[in-house]
């Protein structure tokens, strides 16, 4: 009996797991068909492999492809760096962007570009963006302590996301540039328009990089669900975990954020829409996460693509738009636990 | 020292945050054993516990299975302390068998859905010894205190470690459910391991326990049968309080009483 359950719930996540990679895929091809020049899925298939007349290979190959990767990788690994930091805290209201990682990754790219001492098409941009999410995720889990409730982590992270904004608005005000200040709030938004591969090559190898710490790391997540203590009694370093995840973390919000601009709220609301389908086992979502993460960030994209508009909207305004709400639900769900005190 | 001893401690000494709160902690202890670390609240039974299994760090010297704990890698530490941490929480809502599953961690069985014969066998025996096998696809979230305590208890029987450690294992738990445990970690001891166990319910201590250690303000004040180690002086010392001794079907009864 205990055998026929495991082999039912086997199937019905490989069946997710497959249901999702059709989804992203599904999206991927959308995304290289919708803009200014509308073309079918099986004309941007076309010309992606060379067929097609030459714009509309230019258009597919140099203009929608990055931005497709971009937004599939991205979206991944918000998805897994949300799943990975609710594993790690053992709370569903973990998130980078709730923790301010993003932002200070952010302020890191932005300081970058105002003090000139680079372009926004250098390596030294994710990597500032990156060592300031270290240490976002660092300090935050450095003030937050061993056993953190949702209050004390929510709070942290509300105050290091005010720093790292105010920080950057400081960086905006000083710059002697006003059109440099204009750029760098638009960019701040979060987008993916008009990324090159370059900026695909700027951000690929800290996504990878860091999902595959992160994926490394799924079955600790699981010895982790009884407790710091009993998983250390297993054999977990957790000591280890969690600079693992916060390296993790760092390294792909970093990479994301330095080309995309700060996207949120994907890493919190992609774990939270997997659990109904693959269970609450921290270590199985990881992957239903990135994916899911992958489809709604390649949806919103998609999305600012298609809604009417006499200006750009951004897309990281989007996710915004959907995932705050979506928040706000979660905190009223979790509201008893909140306000009974530091749990 | 005994001949047979699996655990051994000396001079065993933890510090945390600047505070001392072991003293000097030497022990030597068998298989086949249920021992009952008793002592008032605050006096480093925890501590102790945790101590023992690497947990914290420690001065002093500890031995389990005639090694040096301390050459020991964390994988082979947690194959040879199954540890029960107080209050058995979990944190997300998975199924029973998923959480008697990660007693198999240390043996490199990291995916619960995919156990190797030996492990899935390991996992049911423990699931059969506390009587959890109906509750193996239940969410951890949906169960009773007293069936989330077998839960847990089947979970470190399932590391088939030498040496169990339990903090408080009956604590919150119904007198039928103080019993059924307690009984449990009796017949893990019969069955070969060293089993210690931190309890303030000194009449189960008394009753189920091969030894007793107390532990007073972080030193060791006694340790033998339960009889001597829980002597009237001894209570009175440590605990403060008088006892109610009998017998009863020929075991023995110590019921706290009243403060001295």
């Amino acid at each position: 009996m205990v055998t026929a359950d495991t082999n039912a719930a086997t199937r019905r996540r490989a069946m997710v797991l497959v249901a999702l990679i059709g989804l992203v895929g599904g999206l991927a091809v959308a995304s290289l068909g919708v803009g200014p020049v509308k073309l079918s899925p099986a004309t941007a298939i076309d010309a992606l492999f060379g067929g097609g007349s030459e714009v509309q290979r230019i258009i597919v190959q140099q203009i929608r492809l990055p931005r497709a990767i971009l937004g599939l990788g991205i979206g991944a690994i918000l998805g897994l760096s949300g799943a990975a930091l609710q594993g790690l805290l053992r709370n569903p209201l973990a998130s980078p962007s709730l923790f301010g990682a993003p932002q200070a990754a952010a302020f890191g790219a932005v300081l970058v570009i105002a003090l000139g001492w680079a372009d926004v098409r250098s390596f030294a941009l994710p990597s500032a963006a990156i060592v300031a999410a270290f240490a976002s995720v660092f300090v935050l889990l450095a003030i937050a302590g061993r056993n953190a409730g949702l209050l004390l982590l929510i709070l942290a992270g509300l105050a290091i996301s005010s720093l790292a904004g105010a920080a950057t608005s400081l960086t905006m005000n000083m710059s002697r540039n006003p059109f440099a200040a204009l750029e760098i709030a638009f960019w701040l938004l979060g987008s993916l328009e008009d990324r090159s591969f370059r900026h695909v090559m700027l951000a690929l190898p800290f996504i990878v990089v860091g999902a595959a710490i992160l994926l490394s790391q799924r079955h600790a997540f699981r010895a982790l669900s009884v407790g710091e203590e009993a998983a250390q009694s297993l054999g977990v370093d957790v000591g280890r975990l969690r600079l693992l995840v916060i390296l993790g973390v760092a390294l792909g919000v970093g990479g994301a954020v330095a080309v995309a601009g700060a996207i949120g709220f994907i890493g919190l609301v992609a774990p939270h829409l997997m659990r109904p389908l693959i269970g609450y086992d921290p270590g199985r979502l990881l992957v239903p996460s990135a994916l899911t993460g992958a489809a709604l960030l390649l949806a919103a994209d998609i999305a600012v693509r298609i809604i009417p508009s006499t200006t750009d909207i951004k897309v990281g305004v989007l996710t915004a738009l959907i995932g705050v709400p979506f928040f706000l639900y979660l905190i009223v769900r979790e509201r008893r636990a909140l306000s009974g005190g530091v749990a | 020292m005994n001949e047979t001893a699996i655990l051994l401690a000396s001079s065993l000494s933890v510090s945390l945050g600047g505070r001392a709160v072991l003293h000097d902690v030497s022990l030597a202890l068998s298989s086949r054993h249920l021992v009952a670390l008793v002592g008032p609240n605050g006096a480093g039974k925890t501590t102790l516990l945790r101590a023992l299994a690497g947990l914290v760090p420690s001065r002093g010297t500890i031995e389990v299975g005639g090694d040096m704990l301390s050459s020991l890698t964390l994988q082979e530490r947690a194959r040879r302390f199954a540890y029960l941490p107080q209050g058995h929480q979990v944190h997300w809502p998975l199924p029973a068998k998923d959480i008697v599953a990660l007693g198999r961690y240390p043996h490199g069985a990291a995916d619960p859905a995919r156990l190797t014969e030996k492990d899935a066998a390991a996992v049911m025996q423990a699931m059969r010894a506390t009587d959890v096998v109906a509750l193996s696809d239940r969410r951890i979230t949906e169960l009773s205190g007293g069936e989330r305590s077998r839960v847990a208890l089947a979970r470190v029987l399932a590391v088939e470690a030498p040496v169990l450690l339990a903090d408080e294992p009956t604590a919150s738990l119904d007198p039928r459910y103080q019993i059924e445990v307690t009984t449990n970690l009796r017949a893990a001891a019969d069955r070969g391991m060293l089993v210690i166990v931190v309890t303030h319910d000194l009449g189960l201590a008394a009753r189920f326990a091969d030894t007793v250690l107390v532990l007073s303000e972080g030193r060791l004040v006694s340790q033998g049968p339960p009889q001597d180690a829980l002597s009237d002086k001894i209570v009175a010392d440590v605990f403060r309080v008088r006892t109610y001794r009998a017998d009863h079907e020929r075991e023995t009864v110590i019921v706290p009483w009243a403060e001295v």
